[in-house]
């Protein structure tokens, strides 16, 4: 192989970790609270908002009803009023981020929702603020559960990203489709596909490493 | 200390198409433990038990009527002010309730952080009641390595935590083996004694009240049928529902074959059984054989047992009289004169 060849493979790779971790990073800031929202606004939780919770259900269904694919294309002028391009990884990152947040948001609440109850309960029985029951009471004994869910998040969001090629977006899975299977060049696609199962492999070991950690369940 | 007035609890159920069906948990109840008491609730499951203690700290929020604590009426308060109120009222619970990723120490320290206290002065409250409690050697554990006694120690630590005036303890031995529940149930005691503690427990259990309760109420279907002093209780339950927890507490049910053959009205040739009662000195007089000689009656025990019901002894018995119904009636008057509490149980036919 040419050396300009795996220059364009680590090029890629680059590319497909700095998409990962911006929209990783950026889904979590905003998907967790609204995974946070999402169960503490409903009926019988410490801030019940029937209403509310309804909407943000709504919105959160929607944004994950739509096909990546489809979302990627269908915000290209939000995408450019926000980066400026509408190619690119960070261009990419954009509908990286919207696909990931609301998938971290209904993983987010799962977790919340597999928290005793008691526990909520028993920091009421104490004089508990609803603020002081997110902060600690539902957030750390969700740890381990939120873990698990931006390390899905993550492993889904390497796999998205190689659709990110449609809006030129780099990263591998663009370069396998294009050096792989449109120039009919095995090595590269087998490469790529090598990195990327790597890649997953890594980041679930780094998320089991961390639940384990952090629960003491 | 804890003042309960005209208290009910109706929860709104939606059926099926709408239609509202409501179910009253608790019915126009009027309660009030004194300072320093241990008082008992017992009842059924379903009979309102936990509504009732939910409504003291306002985790429930009474349909109607209001609750005092320490002088203070809860319901008229404002959230602020009655997330305040709630550090002067602890509560355990029958799964302890322990936050699983915080240690022991941290477990019992969340209530004083939830108030905004300093590290140091945390530090300073935390030790000792981890102390009080036995546990200072399992500070940094997690829940998960405790057993079930241990995680109620630790439970019982974090609510004397803000040093409360009242305790709410929610069936806290029930998921305890026996061994185990005595052990809570001392510690409670020791509490109770050493910091003038006012206690309210709920329970299904009647070891639980004999065993730490000054005072207890019976619940059933949402409304208190009974309250009476321990001892009273359990010499003479003033209920049928207090006389069944009293005779599945001590397992002093008639013989069966007996019991089948008991009929309600005294016949031609029929004896009294009778089931008899003592407390005090009655338990150390020799009354029965007395009897046998000043009425002229003959005794026949079927079962008798001696309880300690705290300071006090309590003596029960199930006994048939035998002789003529004038002198078996005699002998139920001079019973009675030596202050023993009894009840006829029925009648059964002479074998002779």
């Amino acid at each position: 192989m040419s050396s300009a060849m795996i220059d364009l493979i680590l090029r890629a790779t680059l590319d497909t970790l700095y998409m990962v971790a911006i929209s990783g990073v950026l889904a979590a800031l905003v998907g967790i609270p609204l995974g946070v929202l999402l169960y503490v606004t409903r009926p019988g939780q410490v801030l019940a908002q029937p209403a509310v919770n309804g909407v943000l259900g709504i919105v959160t269904n929607i944004g994950r009803s739509i096909p990546f694919i489809i979302l990627m294309v269908a915000i290209i002028p939000f995408t450019r009023m926000l980066v400026g391009t509408s190619i690119g990884t960070n261009a990419a990152a954009v509908p990286l981020t919207i696909a990931a947040i609301p998938f971290i948001a209904r993983l987010v609440e799962g977790a919340l929702n597999e928290i005793n109850p008691g526990l909520v309960e028993a920091a009421q029985s104490m004089g508990a603020t609803p603020w002081q029951i997110i902060t600690r009471v539902l957030l750390p004994e969700a740890r381990g559960g939120i873990f698990t869910a931006l390390t899905i998040t993550v492993v889904t969001l390497v796999s998205y990203s190689a659709m990110a090629g449609a809006v030129g977006g780099g990263g591998l899975g663009d370069l396998g489709i294009r050096y792989g299977y449109n120039r009919f060049n095995p090595t590269v696609m087998l490469i790529t596909v090598a990195i990327l199962v790597v890649m997953v492999q890594g980041f679930q070991s780094l998320g089991d490493y961390l639940v384990r950690k952090s629960d003491h369940k | 200390m804890i003042r309960l007035h005209n208290v009910s609890k109706t929860y709104a159920l939606k059926g099926r198409r709408g239609s509202a069906r409501t179910v009253q948990a608790l019915k126009n109840i009027d309660f009030h433990v004194p300072a320093g008491q241990v008082h008992g609730v017992i009842g059924l499951s379903g009979a309102g038990k936990s509504t009732l203690i939910r409504c003291i700290n306002l985790l429930e929020r009474p349909t109607t009527g209001s609750v005092s604590v320490d002088g203070q009426e809860l319901t008229g308060l404002s959230r602020q002010a009655l997330n305040q109120a709630r550090h002067r009222i602890g509560m355990i619970f029958q799964h302890f309730n322990l936050l699983t990723n915080r240690t022991v120490f941290a477990n019992v320290a969340l209530p004083l952080e939830l108030m905004g206290m300093q590290r140091a002065e945390i530090r300073e409250r935390v030790t000792p009641l981890l102390e009080l409690v036995g546990l200072a050697d399992k500070t940094r554990q997690y829940p998960a390595q405790l057993s079930g006694g241990q995680k109620q120690r630790v439970a019982i630590a974090r609510a004397l935590a803000s040093r409360p005036k009242v305790l709410l303890c929610d069936e806290a031995t029930s998921a305890l083996d026996p061994q185990t529940t005595g052990s809570i149930l001392a510690l409670l005691r020791d509490i109770n004694h050493k910091l003038g503690l006012t206690i309210l427990l709920i329970t299904h259990e009647m070891e639980v009240v004999k065993s730490i309760c000054h005072r207890v109420s019976l619940i059933s279907d949402g409304e208190l049928v009974e309250e009476a002093d321990v001892g009273d209780f359990f010499t003479a339950p003033r209920t049928q529902l207090g006389r069944e927890f009293l005779n599945d507490f001590l397992q002093l049910e008639p013989p069966r074959a007996l019991f089948e053959r008991l009929k309600a009205t005294p016949g031609e040739r029929t004896h009294p059984v009778v089931r008899l009662a003592f407390s005090g000195d009655a338990v150390s007089t020799p009354l029965i054989s007395r009897l046998a000689r000043e009425c002229g009656v003959d005794v026949s025990i079927l079962q008798a047992k001696v309880e300690s019901i705290q300071e006090r002894t309590l003596g029960l018995m199930i006994a048939e009289l035998m002789g003529p119904p004038a002198k078996t009636r005699e002998a139920i008057d001079y019973l009675e004169a030596h202050d023993l509490h009894v009840e006829v149980l029925g009648h059964v036919q002479r074998d002779d």
